[in-house]
């Protein structure tokens, strides 16, 4: 009959409650208390109306469900005929009211303190590319891209027999010999100091991102040609691990974030090893580099930059991106190819590789790329060439970019 | 079926819909097709224009050809004009989308741009757009289009303001000839008002060639050129739409179509025009003047 | 009892007009029919049957995406195909299902329960729903196009949409052909409840579901023009050089969100409100006692439409928006709970103390209530921006609004469906079916969106192919859902077609505790109802 219907459909979904219930691990299931003052605020806040739901919710379905078993006809009462009552609707129009207050007030404190951007004694420049960061010391010229761990990557094309669960579970620590939690790694990570209050500023190159953490409770889209201000005061050191929350095309899965506060004095000693390498890379380019040794280096920078387009075996996505393997650029001549790779194709998700990739990075993979995938070419690229282009060629800087009247407005009728 | 006598009409085998829905199907699609150089894209597009227009002749023309013949009760007129009304209003919807657009170009973005208001302006102007100063009419940062003359609002503009408004007047007086029951002037007055919406498109487009040839203001000149040229584009297409409207009722009126009891055609027309010309007013303050 | 007198009266007017002429009263034989009708119930019946089948287009995309999240890692589609995917289950789900589906209610029943003879403008009401399927005709046609679907979002955030490839502009004009459908549908329900109510039907004896589209209407002609405007924006941006939405010539991607969004939070009132209508003409109903509190269910409903006009930027909390915005639209859209709380109430109220029976409608209008507040707690939770910092764009939406839309919008659907089939079709439903139906929906619906939340507070971003192995566990029970949920309603559509095609006949009145003019007339109702304007006394229930 229907109420057995009724009552073996309640039980299961009664029975639904008990996993969620078991489950060993609510931490995982919920926001998430951060590490700052303002992020624990937030959990604080969080918590607080979700009880204050639960409780609406528990009175207005304790009442309904009361009725519901004992209002009903197979109990053969009669029906009511009220139908009105102006106190009852006041009573329930001003106690949630009253509610709302109590709910908005510590939410007005909270946001009111997160948008206090004052007295930051140190500002972070974070440009947003289609799909990677680009991060910049304002005040010590430290300047680098930080992008998806290339070994994550690999495992996550289409196809890839990357045994996921082995090589990316979440006990495994970086370092261990690939490792690290499942698209959470990237190849440079933002080091800050702790204890020093840090202004973010976000921009984009291409499209709106969204740069967010969720253990520092900060996300702010990142809009091309507008900065928007953030910050973050770290009181521990650790490793902390965010994502890019806007969706920005095909890569937007693949844009995470990590921010590894260290104590000061680390912090100044990794600041000086990256100036260092900053100008070892640009010696790099002042030296003649053997074909072999080109092709291989190019080779990662294809892997780390170009294959998720362009996909592993350069075969291109039909209609979406084009194959290098038989390109005619790719196999051209070799100055269009240059300036493809440099400049970018306007109004096309080929974005301008110039201020991203050094100038041996550049060489390598244009070398890379021409006698790769059948192109045969044997054509050797040297990053001196690049050097010299560099200052001949009109090359943005990328916070121009978003200057310029043709980065958004792409193909067609201009 | 049920006549002015018994009650609502209700007409039957509606056919000008499929034919419109096809015709705007077509429209569309070629329009798509021709903004990206494909196939029979400029064919389909004025293929499906031609049907539409043929369409609404010949809606239109049936719906004339029904109260003619004294089909339509009072209340099913009472229909037609709360769907004009309503139908106005979300033309008013549409505008406010640009004239929005151009009140958040001019409160928000361009004084973010040149490092006024709070928040990220300061940086976004010192790091991104080192030197650039706001100020409206602006192009933006990239100074894109290049350097431009703004509209001035003598002139032209003036002269159209001045014609558009007395041909909301000419407009009224036909409507009181009407309503009293004088064809002829109603007929002059009607017939006036579309000469001014003639002669205001005219000049518009005047307007237009001025600008692309002596100020260098373009449709590209960044967000002054956008929203001058889409606000006052698209209020030229409703004058033109609104004259074309006008003059098929004066026709009609030639034709003794109205009476000074049954008139809703022209009324509805110059609800129509009453609403380009309120537009208009808003364009010439918030576009031209200040 | 008073609405007896209508029955009779309306049954004979019914009859007698079909002895007078009968060939002009029965509906055109063929195909033809149905192109050229302009029969409220012919119309609506279209609408209906156009939903359900975009209902399993927009559900299976959603499929789509739910197989491939089963699993870490990407399995079976690109990332650009999935986020096609994304934008296109939400653009048919909600343009395609729900709207559509609603007006195609209203379409069958506003007439009926005022006491006209049908809509008052006909031809056009023909013409909004033969726009539908040319419109998503183009729509749908972008997924076979060498560039592919629109993958940006069903919000179309510049400058992410303008990079979409020849296929944008098709997407574009769609919008633009859907949009003339709901505007000259809207313009007609406004026309037809202001002119059409029989003598003595004053506003304040509409049913609430007239009232609710009533406002929905004025909702959609407001905002629909300003989404067409926006989009064209969009067009005229990515074709003809205009910088309304670029940073160099003075414009702002942000401008585009603000006009977005001022249609879009409106959007989402005009796929929640009508449902508002529907069950508060079910409960009543099953509980066999009057609406409580009608009077201020329509200031509610109103109140929600007025504030849902004020509370857009609540989107767009992580865009950099000046502090003082950043409070009035917390406050602003936090005060939107209370007259939906109104509502909520006064249903609560209703079943108190009524003599309830639980049929399927019944059963619909209950999950309605129970889930819709969820998802509107979870709203409300969304509301307090510090949090949305951390909820924005994360599961925990997707859940909230899965909630409101999903046990929302499609539970009432449901419910009117199963309510008013009998009225429909003349035959009653199988009503075990219909309860299995129920539970099982209500079982897997939850198993689908309720872990959602957990992994949306965990850290999940949505619109995401992939995803950290952390999450993996609920997202499979997710996509379990999903498919039971999915598979689930063809049983649906089976009892629908069981019921359309014979069972148990139904009788006029069909509910024992049903009022209203529209269980007067017969079951199935007559092609023609009310020719002749029934006369509504002040004691007749109309409500
Ligand atoms: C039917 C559709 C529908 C409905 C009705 C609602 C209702 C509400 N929504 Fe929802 N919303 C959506 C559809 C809907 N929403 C969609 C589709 C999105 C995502 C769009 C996208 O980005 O793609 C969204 C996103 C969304 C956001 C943005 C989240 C983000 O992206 O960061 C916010 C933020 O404020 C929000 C808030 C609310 C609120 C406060 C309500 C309120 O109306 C809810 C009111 C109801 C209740 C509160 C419960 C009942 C009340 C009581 C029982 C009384 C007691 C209550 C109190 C004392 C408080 N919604
Ligand atoms: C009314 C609106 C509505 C409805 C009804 C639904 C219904 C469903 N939605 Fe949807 N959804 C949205 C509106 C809606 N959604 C919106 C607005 C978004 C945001 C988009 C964006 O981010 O831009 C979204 C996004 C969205 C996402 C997030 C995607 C992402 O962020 O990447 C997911 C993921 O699980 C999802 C799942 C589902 C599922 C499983 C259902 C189920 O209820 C569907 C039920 C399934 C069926 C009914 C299918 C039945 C099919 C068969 C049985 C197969 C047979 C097939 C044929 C006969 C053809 N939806
Ligand atoms: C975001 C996606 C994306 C990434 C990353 C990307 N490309 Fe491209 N690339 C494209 C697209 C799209 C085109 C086609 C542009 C067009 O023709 O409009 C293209 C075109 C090219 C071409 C010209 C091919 C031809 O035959 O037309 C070359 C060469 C090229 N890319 C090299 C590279 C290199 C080298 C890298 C990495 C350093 C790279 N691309 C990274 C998207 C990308
Ligand atoms: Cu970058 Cu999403
Ligand atoms: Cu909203």
């Amino acid at each position: 009959m229907t109420s057995n219907v009724s009552r073996w459909a309640l039980l299961s979904l009664m029975l639904l409650l008990v996993p969620f219930g078991a489950s060993a691990e609510w931490g995982a299931l919920n926001m998430p208390q951060g590490v700052t003052e303002i992020s624990n605020e937030v959990y604080t806040l969080h918590m607080r109306i979700f009880y204050i739901c639960c409780a609406i919710g528990a009175a207005v379905f304790g009442v309904m469900i009361y009725s519901m078993f004992a209002h009903r006809k197979s109990k053969g009462v009669k029906p009511a005929t009220f139908h009105e009552s102006t106190t009852v609707e006041i009573v329930w129009t001003v106690v949630p009211l009253v509610i709302l207050i109590a709910m908005a007030i510590p939410a007005a404190r909270v946001l009111i303190k997160m948008e206090d951007f004052s007295d930051s004694e140190m500002s972070i420049k974070v440009t947003a590319y289609q799909w990677r960061w680009q991060y910049e010391y304002m005040d010590s010229g430290v300047s680098f891209y930080s992008q998806l761990e290339p070994s994550h990557n690999e495992a996550r094309q289409m196809g890839s027999d990357v045994d996921l669960e082995a090589t990316f579970s979440p006990s495994r620590k970086r370092g261990d010999s690939e490792g690290g939690v499942y698209l959470k790694e990237v190849d440079n990570e933002l080091v800050i100091p702790v204890g020093k209050k840090i202004r973010f500023l976000h921009t984009a190159a291409d499209v709106i991102h969204s740069w967010w953490v969720p253990d520092l409770a900060v996300k702010k889209d990142a809009i091309p040609g507008f900065i928007n201000e953030n910050w973050a005061l770290i009181e521990e050191p650790g490793v902390y691990h965010g994502k890019c929350a806007e969706l920005c095309g095909r890569g937007h899965g693949f844009m995470p974030i990590v921010v590894r506060a260290v104590p000061q004095e680390e912090f100044d000693i990794w600041v000086a090893e990256k100036q260092l390498a900053m100008a070892s890379v640009s010696e790099q380019a002042d030296r003649q580099w053997a074909h072999q040794e080109l092709v291989s280096v190019g080779e990662k920078v294809y892997q780390a930059n170009c294959m998720s387009c362009h996909q592993a075996e350069g075969q291109g996505i039909p209609g979406m991106f084009p194959a290098i393997g038989g390109s005619d650029v790719a196999t051209g001549s070799i100055d269009k190819h240059i300036d493809t790779v440099m400049n970018g194709i306007d109004g096309s998700m080929m974005s301008q590789f110039s201020e991203v990739l050094s100038d041996a990075d550049l060489a390598a993979v244009i070398t890379f790329q021409r006698n790769a995938f059948g192109n045969n070419t044997g054509d050797t690229l040297q990053p001196s060439h690049i050097k010299s282009l560099r200052n001949g060629v009109d090359i943005r800087a990328p916070e121009s970019v978003a200057l310029l009247p043709d980065t958004n407005t792409t193909t067609g009728v201009n | 079926m049920s006549t002015a006598a018994t009650g609502y009409y209700v007409p039957h085998d509606a056919r000008w819909p499929i034919v419109g829905s096809i015709g705007l199907f077509i429209f569309f699609f070629g329009f798509a097709s021709w903004l990206n150089d494909g196939a029979f894209g400029k064919e389909m597009f004025f293929i499906g224009m031609a049907i539409t227009i043929f369409m609404m002749f010949g809606w239109f023309g049936l719906v004339a050809k029904e109260s003619e013949a004294g089909t339509y009760s009072p209340q099913v007129d009472a229909s037609f004009r709360l769907c004009m009304m309503w139908f106005i209003f979300s033309e008013v919807m549409f505008f406010a989308a640009f004239f929005g657009a151009l009140f958040y170009a001019r409160t928000f973005s361009g004084p973010w741009l040149g490092g006024l208001g709070g928040g990220g302006a300061e940086m976004t102007n010192a790091v991104l757009h080192t030197g650039h100063d706001y100020v409206w009419p602006s192009n933006g940062p990239g100074d894109v289009g290049g350097k431009f003359v703004p509209m001035g609002w003598f002139g032209l503009p003036l002269i159209n303001t001045l014609l558009l408004l007395s041909s909301g007047v000419t407009c009224t007086l036909a409507h009181h000839a009407i309503r009293a029951g004088h064809r002829k002037p109603f007929i002059l007055w009607l017939l006036a008002t579309v000469t001014l919406g003639f002669i205001f498109m005219g000049l518009q487009i005047e307007e237009y060639i001025h600008a692309y040839s002596a100020l260098n203001l373009k449709l590209t000149s960044g967000i002054y050129g956008s929203t001058f040229f889409l606000l006052t584009g698209f209020h030229g297409f409703h004058v033109t739409m609104g004259a074309v409207i006008l003059l098929v009722v004066a026709i009609r009126a030639m034709r003794n179509h109205f009476s000074a009891e049954n008139h809703f055609a022209f009324e509805a027309a110059a609800w129509y025009w009453h609403f380009v010309d309120v537009v208009w007013l808003g364009l010439f303050i918030f576009v031209y003047l200040f | 009892m008073s609405s007896n007198d209508v029955t009779h009266h309306a049954a004979d007017d019914h009859n007698h007009d079909h002895g007078d002429d009968h060939g002009h009263h029965g509906p055109a034989p063929g195909l033809m029919r149905w192109v050229t009708t302009t029969n409220h119930k012919d119309i609506g019946t279209l609408y209906l049957w156009f939903s359900l089948v975009m209902f399993f287009i927009g559900g299976a995309m959603a499929l789509v995406i739910r197989a491939e999240l089963f699993q870490p890692g990407i399995q079976i589609v690109d990332p650009m195909f999935f986020n096609s995917m994304t934008t296109m289950h939400a653009i048919v789900m909600i343009f395609g299902v729900v709207m559509p589906a609603f007006v195609g209610l209203a379409n069958w029943m506003i007439p009926m329960m005022i006491g006209a003879p049908d809509m008052a403008l006909p031809r056009l009401n023909n013409w909004s729903f033969w726009i539908m399927p040319f419109a998503f005709t183009i729509m749908l046609s972008t997924l076979f196009m060498d560039s592919g679907g629109p993958a940006g979002g069903w919000t179309l955030y510049p400058p992410l949409v303008l990079q979409m490839g020849d296929s944008f502009a098709f997407v574009i004009f769609a919008i633009h052909f859907l949009g003339i459908s709901s505007v000259m549908g809207s313009i007609n329900i406004v026309a037809t409840i202001f002119n059409m109510r029989a003598p003595g039907m004053t506003f304040m004896k509409m049913p609430m579901f007239v009232w609710t589209w009533l406002i929905t209407a004025y909702l959609l002609i407001a905002t629909i023009p300003v989404f067409a405007g926006a989009v064209t924006m969009l067009l005229t941006d990515r074709y003809f050089g205009t910088s309304f939405f670029s940073a160099a010539g003075g414009g702002d991607p942000v401008m585009f969100q603000h006009i977005f969004w001022f249609f879009g939070h409106p959007e989402v009132y005009i796929l929640i409100l009508p449902a508002f209508g529907i069950v508060s003409s079910i409960i009543p109903t099953f509980a066999r006692k009057e609406l409580f509190g009608y009077d201020s269910m329509v200031y509610a409903t109103a109140s929600i439409a007025f504030l849902s006009f004020i509370v857009w930027a609540h989107h767009m909390f992580t865009t950099g928006m000046p502090l003082a915005g950043e409070l009035f639209f917390m406050f602003s859209t936090m005060l939107i709970s209370v007259p939906t709380g109104v509502k909520v109430f006064n249903w609560v109220a209703t079943m108190w103390r009524g003599a309830m029976t639980f049929e399927t409608p019944m059963l619909f209008a209950i999950g309605f209530v129970i889930m819709f507040t969820v998802g509107g707690l979870s709203g409300l939770m969304l509301a307090i921006t510090p949090a949305d910092i951390q909820y924005h764009d994360t599961y925990f939406v997707v859940a909230h609004f899965h909630y409101v839309l999903v046990p929302g919008a499609i539970y009432s659907l449901m419910a009117a469906t199963y309510y008013w089939l009998p009225k429909w079709t003349g035959n009653m439903y199988d009503e075990k079916l219909g309860k299995m139906h129920f539970w099982i929906s209500t079982i897997f619906v939850n198993v689908l969106f309720f872990p959602m939340h957990f992994v949306g507070l965990a850290g999940m971003p949505r619109r995401i192919p992939d995803y950290s192995l952390q999450f993996a566990d609920w997202n499979m029970i997710a996509t379990i859902g999903a498919f039971g949920f999915g598979f689930s309603q063809l049983m649906f559509v089976y009892i629908i077609v069981k019921c359309v095609r014979g069972g148990e006949k139904a009788t006029a009145e069909v509910w024992e505790g049903a009022r209203g003019l529209e269980w007067t007339v017969a079951s199935p109702a007559p092609y023609h109802t009310f020719e002749t304007a029934p006369t509504i006394e002040p004691s007749t229930v109309t409500r």
